[in-house]
């Protein structure tokens, strides 16, 4: 069997089982749902994340120690990551064989040749790392947005898997919905469609993965070289050269993946996978100069507090970015967020986004909590976000920590914000009409939504007794049949106490008790609607949103959560104590 | 080639030419003629139901059933044995469809969901009665698949061999009540009734601050689609038009545990009182009215039950039907 052959398989290997993992990634008992596999797999394999996250948090987090065997093996073999694990990459060079393979020879190794362009990855993942390095200015973890494992994730999760689900409804029972999903796929696109310009695009000048396994792949025990200086210059092993590395001349190992398409290509066998360095001579080192790694690096360490100069956290915090429960502080969420997706593709309820641009730029496609878009808001006995957090951005609490019972009685629950009435909007409150669907499904025990109740006198709700028949007045005025038949209405007449209506017609109105003192002509009534105006308890509320979500004022919903008071920030707590 | 050929050529290419773009005038110009509409676009008026009737014939002194009991299930069987068993009810070779309550993700022991046991219990009876297939179904409040999974609704019922029917987009159809004021057009969770010949809706006894009590009437609630949450305004005419709209076969109201206070949801054990009852009847009107004594309520308390009297869904005035009590286990 080729060699190639062996990598071609190993790279449908990976990636099936990429897209499997993707595919589990749904809450539930099958076997094709999340119990038990490990869909993080290839986010712990990505030294990027672990040294992220390193850097940011000093600490190499549970899960993430699986970057340590990529470490290990690139140094001993060189970029095979690249070449036969990355699902992203085999994405890159599938879309690269479609566009090239009938193209000539030497139009191929044109387009294969090395550039200097090449470097321009050096230069991303050197500002990404110096974004996260260095705490006593600030720091903040941005690699998810380029890194490669990241972003093919949330664009499968995000984007792929639910317009492809849409139609067959085998993930999730009903459509799934990510605001900003056009952002991710136009990105996703364009990394893919690169590819018809110059193969493996993203991998040659973005990929900041790539660029780390180029930095320390330099020991390599064994790597691609020729076993003879002299050739006959056909450079037939550049024309699939996916590294874009120079197999010819002097080998560049930091750009070189182990297709090991050029060894399948030369046809008299010079070239090898060997512990030699290449006798045509090779380059170890990236291509690129001091006075860009210097200003990189400057440009990484210089952003981070210039992005923060909006103060998003401090006094100018967002109130509408509700985070996951379970999510750590703010600073620090953003110093472990990986914007990987995970937590939104695991939601039961589909109500955690990805997070837009207006609280900062730190804030796209973190995890936000929508009340409007989903099935029910944070569901109450579900932890379902933290459990599959690769970084834990979102701790993976228990049920008892999240409700605040048994050990962490004493605690209370996880608040992710509070709920406020906009006494405006509600029907009760504005419109004179009864309804209190969001104390009904306040899920907690007692209800962090209450009433009181007022009886409001009805616009043209004062009429005129003609006479009265046991329970039944008749009225000088008409009115709708029916309209105060509901049972919410009552009417106050001359020294009787408040009774409800019945029924009504046009003429007459009809009550449940008879009179004490029966009401004369010429007297007036007042009808009036009895009304449980809602009150939010926020010793009680728990920020979960399923009001809002319910809120039958389904435009600006006219209950809202918002980021007060919720657990996670010392500095947001609305109640004197918990 | 001579000239006058070299014409013929050329006028034999501009007149297929020509004869093409004949052709494409043409087309255009059908097309445009078999789809030309003057009429102004109205909204689309979605397709409309109506909802069977799946009542069995009235027998008298058998219409409803209290039994007192610990045990759900020796409860429910005697409660239905003694209204003339399961085989009154459930045909040879019938589909039947079960509405349980599964509006929460609620862990069962929370009482705000109908007892998975009891519903496994409900699906072997009619089997037992030799229904070909029994559907367990509900259009819940909370994510749908959570709830049926966290309720142990879902396990129960698959367990008894019952099948699921998670509430999808395309199941849902219009429908119109007549002479109804609130159900108009109003999207139904049609699906699972298109393919039944019999239905049972199973209720718990609960507590609504809204409605005062949520039982078998309410329980028709879960078989409405769209923003139905706007009906709240006037909870006892939905409620009551529900009950004139349906008309189940059997109704089984489950007063084992009574959510006493924070209903509908519930979500502390306190919440929950042990009343040990068990109510299966052929009218639901009279069902709650029964029912919600258990809640220390009276008829009369309750608008809705005098709407749906009034409207002919059933009586409050149990004691007409003539219930059998007996106890259980």
């Amino acid at each position: 069997m080729r060699i190639i052959t062996v990598r071609r398989i190993s790279q449908v290997f990976f990636f099936t089982m990429f897209v499997w993992f993707c595919v589990v990634s749904t809450v539930g008992d099958n076997f094709w749902q999340l119990r038990g596999w490990p869909v993080n797999w290839f986010l712990q394999l990505d030294p990027l994340v672990a040294i992220g996250t390193i850097l940011t948090t000093h600490a190499l987090y549970a899960g993430l120690l699986w970057a340590l065997t990529t470490v290990i093996l690139t140094i001993i073999c060189g970029r095979f990551f690249c070449g036969w694990v990355c699902p992203f990459g085999t994405l890159h060079q599938f879309t690269g064989f479609l566009a090239n393979h009938k193209k000539s020879a030497a139009e191929k190794i044109r387009l294969n040749r090395y550039r200097k362009a090449q470097c321009i990855k050096y230069f991303v993942l050197i500002f990404f790392l110096g974004m996260a390095a260095f705490p006593s200015i600030a720091t903040s973890l941005q690699i998810g947005l380029l890194d490669p494992i990241s972003l093919v994730t949330r664009s499968v999760n995000l984007v792929i898997l639910p317009v492809i689900d849409s139609a067959f409804n085998i993930t999730s029972v009903s459509s799934r919905f990510y605001q900003g999903a056009w952002l991710i796929l136009a990105i996703f696109f364009t990394t893919i469609f690169s590819n018809l310009v110059i193969p493996r695009f993203y991998c040659r000048f973005i990929c900041p993965l790539g660029a780390m396994f180029g930095i320390i792949d330099r020991f390599a025990i064994w790597r691609i070289g020729k076993i003879r200086s002299e050739c006959n210059n056909c450079k037939q092993c550049e024309q699939s050269c996916e590294g874009g590395c120079e197999p010819a001349g002097n080998i560049r190992i930091s750009e070189c993946i182990l297709c090991f398409n050029c060894r399948d290509n030369c046809k008299d066998e010079l070239i090898a996978y060997q512990t030699q360095a290449s006798l045509n001579g090779e380059v170890t080192n990236p291509d690129i100069s001091r006075r860009g790694l210097m200003l990189s690096l400057a440009s990484g360490i210089f952003v981070v507090p210039a992005v923060r100069l909006g103060n998003k956290l401090g006094g100018n915090w967002h109130h509408k970015i509700i985070r996951p429960p379970g999510a750590m502080a703010e600073e620090e969420f953003l110093g472990r967020c990986i914007k990987c997706g995970q937590c939104m593709r695991a939601c039961p309820t589909n109500v955690i986004q990805p997070g837009g641009i207006e609280s900062g730029l730190e804030n796209l496609w973190t995890p936000v909590l929508n009340n409007r878009i989903g099935s029910s808001g944070c569901q109450l006995n579900c932890v379902a976000c933290g459990q599959v957090c690769p970084t834990s951005a979102i701790r993976p609490i228990k049920l008892a920590e999240k409700l605040g019972t048994g050990d962490f009685a004493d605690r209370g629950p996880v608040r992710l914000g509070t709920a406020f009435l906009d006494r405006n909007r509600c029907l009760p409150w504005a419109m004179d009409k009864p309804c209190i669907v969001c104390q009904e499904n306040c899920p907690v025990s007692p209800k962090a939504i209450y009433t009181r109740e007022v009886f409001n006198t009805v616009r043209d709700g004062k009429l005129t007794v003609k006479k009265t028949v046991d329970k039944t007045i008749e009225t000088v005025e008409t009115i709708m049949a029916e309209k105060f038949a509901t049972g919410d209405y009552y009417c106050i007449v001359d020294g009787n106490k408040r009774s409800r209506i019945t029924a009504n017609n046009e003429n007459t109105i009809e009550v449940s008790e008879n009179f004490a003192k029966k009401p004369i002509k010429d007297s007036i009534i007042e009808i009036q609607v009895c009304l449980q105006r809602p009150y939010v308890d926020i010793e009680k509320c728990i920020g979960c949103g399923i009001c809002e979500h319910e809120c039958p004022v389904s435009g600006k919903r006219a209950i809202r959560v918002s980021g007060e008071g919720e657990t996670r920030s010392t500095n947001r707590t609305l109640l004197l104590k918990n | 080639m001579n000239r006058t050929s070299k014409n013929k050529l050329e006028r034999r290419e501009f007149l297929a030419r020509a004869g093409k773009a004949g052709l494409s005038i043409a087309a255009a110009g059908t097309i445009s003629y078999l789809l030309y509409d003057t009429t102004v676009p109205r909204n689309k008026v979605s397709k409309s139901v109506s909802l069977p009737d799946f009542s069995v014939e009235p027998i008298k002194g058998q219409a409803i059933s209290v039994i007192k009991g610990s045990n759900r299930v020796e409860s429910v069987n005697k409660a239905i044995k003694l209204i003339g068993g399961i085989e009154r009810f459930v045909r040879p070779g019938e589909t039947v469809v079960i509405k349980p309550n599964i509006a929460f993700a609620s862990p069962s022991a929370l009482g705000a969901t109908s007892s998975p046991k009891l519903i496994a219990e409900i699906v072997r009876l009619c089997y037992e009665g030799k229904a070909k297939r029994v559907y367990v179904t509900d259009n819940p409040i909370n994510d749908p698949a959570s709830c049926f999974r966290l309720s142990g609704i879902g396990e129960a019922a698959s367990g008894a061999g019952a099948k699921i029917i998670l509430p999808k987009e395309k199941y849902f159809s219009n429908t119109t009540l007549m002479g109804g004021k609130l159900i108009d057009n109003w999207p139904v969770f049609f699906e699972p009734l298109a393919k039944a010949d019999k239905l049972i809706g199973v209720a718990v006894v609960k507590d609504h601050h809204r409605s005062k009590a949520s039982m078998t009437m309410k329980n028709w609630y879960g078989l409405l689609g769209g923003r139905r949450n706007i009906f709240h305004q006037d909870i006892n005419t939905i409620i009551a038009e529900l009950a004139i709209l349906m008309k189940p076969t059997l109704v089984v109201l489950d007063g084992t545990e009574v959510m006493k206070s924070n209903g509908p949801t519930g979500g502390s054990i306190t919440d929950l009182k042990r009343e040990n009852t068990m109510i299966v009847s052929c009218d639901m009107v009279a069902a709650d009215s029964y029912g919600c004594g258990l809640l220390g309520l009276k008829p009369k308390d309750l608008p809705y039950l005098g709407k749906a009297e009034k409207a002919g869904a059933g009586t409050t005035d149990y004691h007409r039907l003539k219930p059998i009590f007996d106890t259980a286990g």
